[in-house]
């Protein structure tokens, strides 16, 4: 019943569901909703059954890209796209990492030339499951959970 | 852009890495040639290493090639902010092929990404040394006979020593049996035990060397223990002397077995280790000429048979 009164509202866009609590704010700046003109709203703190305590954002008339979603992957694993049309459902998007990840996070080897040349950091990602990220160019592996956004 | 650059041996295949080994032996019989007369290859090293730069313009100068290039980053424009992308396309426009050393990870992989010619990568920082790698696996060929079910003894810094982590990773295709004998403080990294594992290969780790531990030796891989690479400087004193190899060390090793070092060395061999017939490290850098000339004709496009059947070669 909850879950469907948080939906309701929307007549065109996009809700992104079971984002840990702690990472809200991420998924916010990342996907720039601060600059945002359509209205969007956002849940912090929501129960729920599958993760104890959730965030939950809904932005109207905005549908997610390719690339907006692969950076969403990047900041957790098992959030939910719900893209509604009309009121409707249309479609359930779990969004998974890609098998690389361009131009969005950083690496963490300061001798890499991608923190030293104006240039697009490139990763391999070598493990989905425990997010485990290879550099392209100086091929040092990293945890995803630890790397920093661009 | 797609080019035959070399940015690392690493996901190299067997037949690609044996094909350059036969080339290889190729310019050992026949050094001296005219195959690249009229080619500029531009040696670019932002990152001083004399040897590998006279070992690579050595291998251009004796088939014929011209040579443009830098020794030393104080006096190029790298100083001077110009950024690696400016430097590459600029040499792009005069040579034919560059190889490059450089002190950040990746800088190569970057290069051959931007080049429209080759790019050959003379180690870029920690990461990869492949034509080290190539002139290992010849002198290992070479002395061996074969690269197939061999024993191989790295000895010393193999937590930073990134000549033992890519000829690990070659040797891969090659079933060898490796022993890493190293201090707590530069044992193998986790990462190449992991790979071991995955691939398949055979290894087992010891704290000791002595006499004992390299009887069964193939190849005995011996690599400088740096004193800055040690946090801890009592351990680096407790353990600087353990891991020398010296002559009486060596009575009962295999007749076959030969010592491999990349060199330069400090005091990990002992000298008078120089004169037995097993110390081969001097040899093994001679290698590194036959290994570039391969590496460059390669890129450059030349084949086999072209290198075969080359109507310029030097009597
Ligand atoms: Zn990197």
């Amino acid at each position: 019943m909850k879950k469907e009164l948080q939906v309701a509202a929307l007549e065109n866009g996009t809700v992104i569901d079971h984002i840990p609590s702690n990472k809200l704010f991420d998924v916010v700046n990342l996907l720039h909703l601060q600059k945002m003109t359509t209205p969007v709203t956002i849940g912090y703190n929501l129960e729920s059954q599958k993760m104890g305590c959730k965030g939950i954002i809904k932005v109207a008339d905005k549908f997610f890209n390719p690339e907006e979603m692969s950076r969403l992957s990047v900041i957790a694993k098992n959030m939910q796209l719900i893209i509604i049309k009309n009121y409707e459902v249309v479609e359930k998007i779990n969004v998974d990492i890609p098998d690389q990840l361009k131009g969005i996070v950083r690496c963490s080897n300061p001798k890499c030339i991608c923190n030293n040349e104006p240039m697009s950091t490139h990763f391999h990602v070598t493990d989905k499951v425990r997010g485990i990220i290879k550099c392209h160019y100086c091929e040092k592996e990293q945890v995803l959970e630890k790397v920093q956004l661009i | 852009m797609k080019t035959r650059s070399l940015v690392t041996i690493a996901d190299t295949s067997k037949e690609k890495i044996m094909y350059l080994l036969e080339m290889a032996h190729e310019f050992e019989k026949n050094t001296n040639r005219k195959i690249l007369d009229g080619k500029v290859v531009a040696t670019l090293f932002f990152e001083p290493s004399t040897r590998t730069r006279l070992s690579f313009e050595t291998a251009a100068n004796r088939l014929g090639a011209r040579v443009i290039g830098f020794a030393d980053p104080k006096i190029t424009s790298g100083t001077k902010g110009e950024t690696l992308k400016d430097t590459i396309m600029m040499v792009s426009n005069y040579a034919d092929i560059i190889c490059m050393r450089h002190y950040l990870e990746g800088a190569a992989r970057y290069a051959s990404e931007i080049a429209p010619i080759p790019i050959v990568n003379a180690g870029d920082g920690a990461n990869q040394h492949p034509s080290q790698t190539l002139l290992d696996l010849y002198t290992i060929y070479q002395t061996q006979g074969t690269l197939e079910n061999l024993n191989i003894y790295m000895v010393g810094d193999l937590k930073y020593g990134r000549t033992v982590h890519s000829l690990l990773m070659a040797m891969r295709h090659f079933n060898p049996f490796f022993h890493f004998i190293a201090p707590d403080e530069l044992k193998m990294p986790e990462e190449y035990k992991e790979y071991c594992e995955q691939q398949g290969i055979k290894y087992k780790e010891h704290k000791e060397f002595n006499a004992e531990i390299i009887k069964d030796a193939d190849i005995l891989y011996m690599t400088r223990v740096q004193k800055e690479r040690f946090t801890d400087l009592m351990e680096y004193e407790r353990v600087k002397d353990v891991y020398i190899l010296k002559k009486e060390m060596l009575k009962d090793t295999k007749d076959n077995m030969k010592i491999l070092h990349p060199l330069p060395r400090v005091n990990e061999i002992a000298y008078d280790v120089d004169e037995d017939p097993k110390a081969y490290y001097f040899q093994q850098a001679k290698n590194g000429l036959y290994a570039r000339q391969a590496i460059i004709c390669d890129c450059l496009g030349l084949t086999i048979d072209d290198v075969k059947n080359d109507p310029t070669i030097l009597k």
